[in-house]
């Protein structure tokens, strides 16, 4: 923590002569992405600050998601905030509800000047950013990726499975993984983030509430409702398959990745910008798929949900700042910037355009399977499949983890598993609602 | 002739405990204090509201099945971190006071885990047991032991007090080395041509003429499994399977740090606070009776 603040305070020294020597105005960026990245990053902001003289973009990296949110509330309390966040998907209510700490996109491009359609975004990206009442976005969708899953083709192969036709519901991928196991495969289904991919994901494309309110974006009195008869029937059959060596719990985040990599696991269900990882790490064909569902449930499949981050900008600056600011985030959003970043992270495109142009560049038919994500994402959005929105989501997400573990170790049913979750991320949903009145 | 220093100016004394006594009050008075009042607080993650509670964040806590529930989890765990690292680490100090040749060198490797950042810790030993590629699981699996921390509480118990003790080995022994080092050797040469075989002089001289060093120490590594885990924790299980190894001071880490409720986390440790101030009492007060010093 110290040396943070250490670099904090070298950082913002050198701001200030740099702005003396050249009068321009500096926006500063924290964001968590890493490595390849990470450079990337680096390469957007290099491009915007050669593009004009007047603003000049740093980014600077604090760490995974919850690190530099931890950091930009420290800093925020002691009037040090950076101009622009990169906050993950879960932090959103968080920031939202955050009086005065946050300024909406919409508001910072109005006061700029900048012409700024929302409706240019793909739907499930720029609803689950948009402001409760009014539709303006409160904060710039940058990185975004959802659920999908990824096979083995010759695992698939050897168990005697079309390695061209992945499973499409869960009954398909209970058959499939019996076979994958009957076949001598050490794991035949895990996933990566079980809350996000077993629950979130899984209430929005089968178009069933995760929380009331419309998943919390219709006000902050929503109360958990994932103990429904189809998300306990689900849990159940996990478990169940779990008992039967069908399933493969293997940690609380990515763990599961590395599993499938290694060409232990025959199917994976997780996060669309593990393409990369996987692309880079296996030795074997494998397929990208749409997220199983349940054929019986009516309006499935609906949409799935979006993961990754979006960009805020903190309040209390100056309008200078502002203005640089929007004409960053105005550079950001061209179509042509938006589609190299689709194609080179994995991430998905934000806009319609940037799928419109990598549509028309052949990059998805060079590389089989990187559009099921955008195809998962680019149905309409209904009430109850626009995203989860809830206050203190990251420590209702630790409970689900919590409670689930419980499941595959057979401590406990799904069902009470599920209740007991839904109890006691009420609790927390209630003392958000207590201190956002 | 005259030993004691004594001072003739009223003022110098004060002067010269006024540094301890200033860095005391700012470092460990003040945040203390602070804590005390946050806890009364529910504040949002950015501070912009603010309500002064009582104590509703104490009554939240001690309703929650699942707090009360981790108070075992944290006992046992420092209780094992406590016992095998002390012990561990005086059996490596004795075996290191009798080597003669190369002695620098096991110290130095002896000293070494120390120095590496406790994340460090958890993630090489969640390596090396990681229920598929780890070589220790591997070894396991050959001795028909098959390890899996990711969904086995007791496994994950005893991978967080391995990597917990791992680190604090070297602390404890660099102590337990310095204190068999004052020990007069006459004393146990003595012993010797009375007839005492190593195992009695061990028992009868050494250990009581060391009890000050292992009364210090088992402060120190009581205090250290409360407050200085978390970082091991948080790299290995998160707490994980169910809450199995979710100590309090993890708690206090996630829901301050991550969840960004000051308040709640400001509750829990006070809470913390008064179990090691009682702890530490008790243990000057009763566990002290059997420390002799020289």
């Amino acid at each position: 923590m110290k040396s943070k603040f250490k670099a904090l305070a070298i950082a913002c020294a050198l701001a200030t002569m740099s702005v003396s020597a050249h009068a321009v105005t500096e926006i500063s960026w924290w964001h968590s992405m890493a490595g390849a990245l990470g450079d990337r990053v680096n390469g957007l902001a290099d491009e915007f600050n050669k593009s004009q003289s007047e603003y000049k973009v740093t980014p600077v990296y604090k760490g995974a998601y919850d690190e530099a949110m931890a950091a930009a509330v420290a800093a925020y309390r002691a009037g040090n905030a950076p101009d622009i966040l990169q906050v993950f998907e879960v932090g959103t209510a968080t920031m939202m509800y955050s009086k005065g700490a946050i300024k909406p996109v919409s508001e910072v491009m109005k006061l700029a000047g900048e012409p700024f359609d929302p409706s240019s975004y793909v739907p499930a990206i720029g609803g689950y950013y948009a402001a409760p009442k009014g539709g303006g976005l409160l904060s710039l969708p940058f990185n975004s990726s959802t659920t999908v899953m990824f096979y083995n083709k010759d695992m698939f192969s050897k168990a005697g499975l079309d390695p061209n036709k992945p499973p499409v519901t869960w009954q398909e991928l209970a058959v499939d993984a019996a076979k994958l196991k009957a076949s001598g495969a050490k794991c035949a289904y895990t996933t990566t983030w079980q809350s996000w991919v077993e629950l979130e994901s899984f209430s929005t494309w089968h178009n069933v509430e995760f929380a009331s309110r419309n998943n919390g974006f219709d006000g902050l009195d929503t109360r958990l409702k994932f103990n429904s008869p189809l998300h306990v029937k689900h849990i159940e059959n996990l478990a169940n398959w779990a008992k039967q060596g069908y399933f493969t719990y293997a940690g609380r985040k990515d763990e599961a990745t590395s599993k499938f990599y290694a060409g232990e696991c025959g199917i994976l269900t997780g996060s669309s910008s593990s393409y990369a990882d996987i692309a880079k790490n296996s030795k074997f064909k494998f397929g990208i798929a749409t997220l199983p569902y349940y054929s019986d449930v009516p309006g499935a499949p609906q949409n799935t949900m979006i993961g990754g981050a979006s960009l805020w900008v903190m309040g209390g600056k100056k309008n200078d700042e502002y203005k640089g600011v929007a004409k960053f985030f105005k550079f950001l959003s061209k179509p042509e910037v938006q589609a190299k970043w689709h194609q080179e992270t994995g991430y998905l495109p934000t806009t319609i355009a940037a799928y419109e142009i990598t549509k028309k560049s052949g990059f998805y038919d060079r590389n089989p399977g990187t559009d099921v994500p955008v195809k998962q994402m680019i149905t309409k959005t209904t009430d109850k499949s626009r995203g989860i929105r809830l206050g203190n989501m990251p420590q209702i997400r630790t409970i689900i983890d919590e409670e689930l573990e419980n499941v595959w170790t057979g401590k406990i049913t799904a069902k009470q598993a599920l209740d007991t979750a839904v109890e006691r991320g009420n609790l927390l949903l209630e003392r958000f609602e207590k201190t956002n009145k | 002739m005259e030993k004691r220093a004594r001072f003739k100016s009223a003022w110098l004394p004060y002067a010269l405990v006024a540094p301890q006594i200033i860095v005391t009050l700012l470092f460990f008075v003040w945040p203390a204090v602070q804590a005390m009042y946050q806890s009364m607080l529910l504040q949002d993650a950015f501070g912009g509201y603010s309500e002064f509670v009582w104590f509703d964040n104490f009554r939240a806590l001690f309703a929650d099945s699942n707090y009360l529930a981790s108070f075992k989890t944290t006992a046992i765990f420092s209780l094992l971190v406590a016992v095998l690292g002390l012990s561990l680490s005086l059996m490596l100090a004795a075996f290191a006071d009798r080597v003669i040749k190369g002695a620098s060198i096991y110290k130095t490797f002896l000293i070494w885990p120390y120095a590496v950042s406790p994340v460090v810790v958890g993630v090489l030993w969640t390596f090396m047991l990681s229920p598929t590629l780890g070589i220790v699981s591997n070894w396991l699996h050959h001795f028909g032991i098959e390890w899996n921390h990711v969904l086995n509480g007791r496994h994950a118990m005893i991978l967080i007090v391995i990597a917990a003790v791992w680190k604090q080995v070297s602390y404890n022994f660099l102590f337990f080395l310095a204190g068999l080092q004052a020990i007069p050797k006459s004393l146990i040469e003595a012993a010797a041509i009375d007839g005492a075989g190593p195992v009695k002089r061990f028992r009868t001289i050494v250990f009581p003429l060391l009890s000050p060093t292992t009364f210090f120490l088992l402060v120190v590594n009581i205090v250290y499994a409360f407050f200085d885990t978390f970082a091991i924790i948080e790299a290995t299980t998160q707490g994980g399977p169910g809450k199995d190894t979710e100590i309090l001071v993890y708690k206090v880490f996630l829901d301050g740090f991550k969840g960004g409720d000051l308040g709640g986390a400001a509750a829990q440790s006070v809470v913390l606070m008064t179990i090691v101030i009682v702890l530490t009492v008790v243990q000057f007060k009763y566990v002290e009776k059997k420390v002799q010093y020289a």
